[in-house]
This record gives C-alpha cells, sequence and structure tokens, in this order.
C-alpha cells in the first residue's frame, strides 16, 4: 500500500507552542483516518441509507439534524439532508459501502484522500473554534457524537464533536494546511500542544 | 441577519447565496413564448414589505431554500427547504 503524505507537514511541529507556562489548554492532531466517505440518498430512501450505514459499520445513527455517533474507530453523522460522512481508521469502507448501496437507493464518494481530518481537543477547545465558526459550540445545542457544516472564510468544514472536549474538523485537503496554521496561531493564547 | 435553516439551524447571513427572486416561474425549456421567457428574465415586483426569495445554505448544508424577508426589516417570516420537505429539522426552542 502507498503510504499517505500529510498536507501538513510541513508547519507540522510535535511538541508544546503558545502560553503553555501554566499548561497546554488544546491538543491538536491530525487522526489520518484510513477512509473517509460520503454517502448521499435520493429523496424517500434516507431510511434505507441509514440501514445500510448500520450494516455496514454497525453504527446506529440517532433521529434528527446533524446526528451522530462514534464506536471502535469509526464515526457517522449527518451534514445536510440525506446526506452523510463515514469516517473509519481502516481502509476500505468505499468498497464496503458500493456493495451495500445500490443506485436505486443512492450514492457513494470517496474522499479518503480528499480530506484532512483535524482534531482539536481540550478544556478550551469550543473557546478556540468560536473565533473560527459562528456557530453555538455548548453541549445542549451541539451534543457529542453530532455533526455540524459550516465554513471559515470560505474552507468549508465539517465539524464531528467526537467528544465532550473534542472536535474532528474535516476540511479540503488543499485547504487543509492553512487551516492548520490559523488554527495554530489561535491555539497559541491558550496555549497548545500538536502530538 | 440571521436565516434559520431548517436543518442546520439559526446561521450568519454570510453562510448563504442568494439565488433570485422566487416567484419568477421558469417557462418550459422549450418554449417559444417570448412574453414568458421576458417576464421570467426581467420582471421583478420589487415589493417593499414581504418577499419570495430563493437562497443557497451554500456554507452549510447546501440546501436550496425557500425564503420570506421582508425587504424593509429584514425581518425573515418563513424559511423552508425549496424542494418541499425533507429529511429532519433541527428542533427549534419555541419554534416547529
Ligand atoms: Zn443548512
Amino acid at each position: 500500500m502507498v503510504e499517505r503524505l500529510s498536507p501538513l507537514e510541513p508547519d507540522f511541529h510535535p511538541g508544546s507552542h503558545g502560553n503553555f507556562e501554566h499548561g497546554v489548554d488544546v491538543i491538536l492532531t491530525e487522526t489520518r483516518p484510513g477512509s473517509i466517505v460520503q454517502l448521499a440518498a435520493w429523496p424517500g430512501e434516507e431510511k434505507k441509507l441509514i440501514a445500510a450505514i448500520r450494516a455496514v459499520t454497525g453504527l446506529a445513527l440517532p433521529d434528527g439534524a446533524g446526528g451522530g455517533i462514534s464506536s471502535g474507530g469509526k464515526s457517522v453523522f449527518g451534514f445536510a439532508p440525506g446526506k452523510f460522512t463515514v469516517a473509519d481508521d481502516a481502509e476500505g469502507l468505499a468498497e464496503a459501502f458500493a456493495k451495500a448501496v445500490g443506485p436505486a437507493i443512492g450514492t457513494v464518494t470517496d474522499l479518503s484522500h480528499g480530506r484532512t481530518v483535524i482534531r482539536i481537543a481540550g478544556p478550551k477547545a469550543e473557546w478556540v473554534l468560536a473565533k473560527f465558526f459562528a456557530i453555538d459550540f455548548a453541549l445542549p445545542a451541539f451534543p457529542v457524537g453530532s455533526g455540524r457544516s459550516t465554513a471559515h472564510h470560505d474552507v468549508f468544514a465539517q465539524i464531528h464533536r467526537s467528544g465532550t472536549d473534542q472536535f474532528d474538523i474535516h476540511v479540503f485537503r488543499s485547504f487543509a494546511r492553512s487551516f492548520w496554521k490559523a488554527l495554530c496561531h489561535a491555539s497559541e493564547e491558550v496555549g497548545y500542544e500538536v502530538q | 441577519m440571521l436565516i434559520t435553516c431548517p436543518y442546520c439551524g439559526p446561521r450568519d447571513v454570510i453562510e448563504f447565496t442568494y439565488q433570485g427572486d422566487g416567484n419568477r416561474e421558469r417557462p418550459e425549456p422549450a418554449s417559444q413564448n417570448f412574453e414568458a421567457w421576458n417576464a421570467y428574465v426581467y420582471d421583478r415586483l420589487n415589493p417593499a414589505g414581504d418577499h419570495n426569495e430563493i437562497w443557497q445554505h451554500s456554507g452549510g448544508c447546501r440546501s436550496h431554500l425557500r425564503v420570506v424577508r421582508n425587504t424593509l426589516t429584514h425581518e425573515i417570516s418563513s424559511v423552508a427547504f425549496a424542494r418541499g420537505d425533507h429529511g429532519p429539522r433541527r428542533k427549534m426552542e419555541g419554534k416547529s
């Protein structure tokens, strides 16, 4: 298998940065999932697609807009009506979904090499992200497991809350380094560690 | 100005793209009715008040939306999926 190169590499500097004298308040990392796919159901076929997601990943999507769940290295969340992003630490999701989602149900798009997933975790993760995105990061409005589609200066972002203080941000690979640098600058104030 | 996307909830107008007057009726593509085409391209109601508009949540879920906006106050009195009801909706406090 060809080794995948990170687009962040020239600006990815492990270690502590910014105002970390009193400790680091966020940890930045790249999650590098083996597969990322986008699934879209034709209108009226959403339930069949959700059943296919369950059959392939074992994940049961909760009801509601932006609902999602993570377990066992896999995650899924809704990002638009009838549309879902699925990520897996392992490779091969697109092939599995191509078998499970027929053309009468919807579409499968392999984005494994097209997206970069940046994780921000820690007590100030909400604080730092609130500098970028005009959405409500409070837990009742943005529960663990769910996803949000939004944008920062035309850099489209899908944000998946993978923990109480942890967010996985899916950005276009070609914008990832620029977004990463901005995220590092925004994290200097609170002290950050790149892992 | 905030637009409450039926899927994403309230978002800043910067996430949306205006797609034009929602009152227009596009003639059939093969239509030779030039008056109808002229009306589709040029005629606008230009009301001082509630106006039917098409917006896209281009910086979010990318749904096309049917929005009623007051041209005097910018108050938005209704937002719906342009293609009719589909998919789950976000639960709004005090609103359905
Ligand atoms: Zn939306």
